[in-house]
């Protein structure tokens, strides 16, 4: 009995320890290797200063989504939504504080390292070409772990639909991005408040912007680094928090939970490795134990 | 340590419909009403989540919850098959049948809450798709695969009774797969103690991937560990909870010296969660957050009462050997781990102000359902199949 308690016992702290060791080692790896956009990776810059508010940029988006218009808080009078949803895949808000205010555009920020996508359990959602984070909903279950993931409370569920319910988020207008167009909403812009590009191109611009006019800007682009980088990028007057724009570190949001998960699992060994264990200590004991009933 | 070699578990028969079924009866027929008007109406009209809060009771308690306290099939085999104290045998089937039935159960919460739930079986198929960053997938291919081990750990039980079935057939069944089993059942109790180990941590880790929006409290890499080693203790109160009802419905004597070892072997386990956590909270330097005595603060200071409490409860033998103290002390536990559980999943999680969420009546009526329908699927089971040791004579009683 000796050999093998001691064994199991060894099993079991090992497993254990496993997780404490991957736990103390995970706030080493956070800030190493920051996310790298793809070579393709495409973006939207939307400028605070330029934004007149005209929310051409929704409508356009409804359309060119085919999505049906949100007048749920207007009595059907106008297209108004609250906030991003199953219907909405752009919005224009407006931040107001005294004499100091800002319209901001919300949709998805298409993440380098994206936590829905690192959420999806068979992809659905993925870094797909030009880095747009697509959705393929054959491969959508429905879990909405890419809601409770995403930093930026894009992802959006079809709660009304009883029967075939899909997540509904910005997409880039990837499929006019396949016959060489740009999206809805930058094509729309009358002011270029909102324009598309390279992200490598949009960087250059935004700095250009900030470099000519320090005195308009926070001086920061956002999304150049936070949550690991984005590629959908903003210049703003008014500090980005107050516009919905979170300050994130440059650690992607599933970094450490990534670097937690693949420490403990190594690769898959670990838990091979604890089969064999407790199948040999299973083993033994039985021999053990075995002859011991025999004279009970 | 055959299954069979020493278990001398029998039906304890009896008629099926007793007033208390029937109260229990009516409770899973109200759950099924509200499953039906999810199912016709959609998640919107039957539940009060939304895409601030999209995971709501059915996932923090139903699944998060309800499988670590279905972990008394994998307490009861640490203790029994690893440990090697065959001495707790008895209580290793009636623990793996709540344990099948909380997973199995947990799984139909799952399918409900899913709103394409027709694609979940693309989920263990599609391996060409699978994520492997993905800690959902680890958990949902895991506790698939567990649910299965344990209805096959339990088989031995239905096979028993399937030797002395009228039909033939299923006589002629029962004779040759029953070797085959009793000949595999190491290997599956082996996966039935991998697979638990596994995904009782990764649903630690689940939440890890809200970050930001994770109050610092709970945000921690040493919760896969905490939810590990919580679920031990859980699974051990479950036992004991278990134990002590069943024995008062069934009018069997209680195996009051075997649950009370039981509640000892808990102590060192809630010490080293208290510890644990604690420690978590120095190294990250949250410390003060602990006792900012904002709502977060006195959420985990209750968990912390209640962590405290159920040792304190269990210190000496006489308060073990003591029935009602001891049932009371697994039930503080239970809580003590569903209240860690719940706030990792929905306290801790701030999407942001302008979202709300407490559970709507239909999905309250959905996990009530469900844990009566794993009641009478338990009463039934017992009744007429060998899961319950018989009656300890006083000779044999230790």
């Amino acid at each position: 009995m000796g050999i093998s308690r001691r064994l199991a016992l060894k099993a079991l702290v090992a497993a254990g320890s496993t997780t404490a060791a991957a736990a103390l080692g995970s706030p080493r790896a956070e800030g190493a290797g920051l996310p790298v956009a793809p070579p393709d990776a495409v973006g939207l810059l939307y400028d605070t200063t330029l934004c007149i508010g005209c929310r051409a940029c929704v409508v356009a988006c409804t359309d060119a989504n085919k999505l049906r218009r949100d007048t749920s808080w207007s009595a059907g009078k106008w297209q108004a939504p609250l906030d991003l949803n199953a219907k909405t895949k752009t919005l224009i808000k407006l931040y107001q504080d005294g004499p100091v205010q800002s319209f901001v555009k919300q949709q998805c920020m298409h993440c380098i390292d994206p936590a829905c996508a690192n959420a999806c359990m068979l992809g659905a959602l993925h870094k797909g070409e030009f880095g747009v984070v697509s959705y393929d909903p054959d491969l959508c279950v429905g879990c909405r772990y890419c809601e409770m993931a995403c930093p930026f409370n894009v992802p959006k569920f079809e709660w009304e639909n009883a029967t075939t319910p899909q997540i509904v988020k910005c997409e880039m207008c990837r499929d006019r991005l396949a016959v060489g167009k740009e999206p809805a909403c930058s094509e729309v812009c009358p002011r270029h408040a909102v324009i598309f590009g390279k992200r490598t191109d949009l960087l250059q611009e935004a700095h250009r912007r900030l470099d000519e006019h320090p005195e308009r800007y926070i001086p920061r682009v956002y999304g150049e680094t936070e949550a690991g980088g984005t590629q959908c990028l903003y210049l703003s007057h008014v500090p980005f928090e107050k516009i919905g724009l979170p300050a994130y570190g440059p650690t992607s949001v599933p970094a450490p939970q990534r670097t937690l998960q693949h420490g403990i699992y190594q690769g898959f060994a670990a838990p091979v490795v604890l089969y064999g264990v407790l199948a040999t200590v299973l083993m033994r004991n039985r021999k053990h134990s075995d002859t011991t009933e025999e004279r009970s | 340590m055959s299954a069979r070699a020493h278990v001398a578990a029998q039906p304890i028969g009896g008629a099926f419909l007793t007033r208390g079924v029937a109260i229990v009866g009516a409770f899973a027929a109200a759950g099924a009403i509200a499953i039906l008007w999810r199912l016709v109406y959609g998640l919107g009209a039957a539940t009060a989540l939304n895409d601030g809060y999209p995971w709501g009771l059915w996932i923090a308690f139903d699944v998060v919850t309800g499988t670590a306290l279905a972990c008394g099939g994998y307490a009861m085999g640490i203790l029994v098959y690893v440990m090697n104290r065959g001495q707790y045998h008895p209580l290793v089937r009636p623990a793996l049948l709540t344990s099948a039935f909380g997973y199995t159960l947990a799984g139909v919460s799952v399918g409900l809450d899913v709103g394409r739930y027709y694609s979940l079986w693309k989920v263990p198929l599609y391996f060409w798709h699978w994520n492997l960053n993905s800690v959902l997938l680890e958990v949902a291919l895991c506790i698939m695969a567990y649910t299965g081990v344990m209805w096959l750990e339990l088989s031995p039980a239905f096979l028993e009774r399937g030797l002395t079935a009228r039909s033939p057939c299923i006589r002629r069944f029962s004779e040759r797969a029953l070797p085959i089993v009793d000949k595999s059942l190491l290997w599956l109790i082996a996966l039935g103690l991998l697979l638990p180990t596994m995904h009782q941590s990764s649903l630690g880790s689940l939440i890890l991937l809200a970050g930001p929006r994770l109050h610092p409290l709970w945000n921690t890499p040493f919760i896969p560990l905490l939810f590990l080693i919580s679920c031990v203790g859980m699974g051990f109160a479950a036992v004991v909870i278990e134990g002590a009802l069943s024995s008062l419905a069934t009018r069997r004597q209680p195996e009051t010296r075997m649950l009370a070892n039981l509640g000892r072997a808990v102590v060192p386990i809630l010490v080293a969660f208290i510890a644990l956590r604690l420690a978590d909270l120095v190294w990250r330097g949250q410390l003060a957050a602990l006792f900012a005595f904002d709502h977060y603060s006195v959420m985990s200071l209750i968990e912390f009462a209640l962590f405290i409490a159920a040792p304190l409860m269990l210190a000496t033998d006489a308060q073990r050997r003591n029935p009602g103290n001891l049932f009371r002390a697994a039930m503080v536990l239970v809580l003590a781990g569903g209240l860690y559980r719940i706030d990792a999943f929905l306290v801790a999680f701030n999407p942001g102000p302008a979202w709300h969420y407490f559970p709507s009546v239909g999905e309250i009526f959905v996990t009530v359902g469900l844990v009566s329908l794993e009641i009478l699927g338990y009463i039934a089971i017992v009744k007429y199949f060998p899961i319950l040791s018989a009656q300890p004579r006083p000779a044999a009683a230790r």
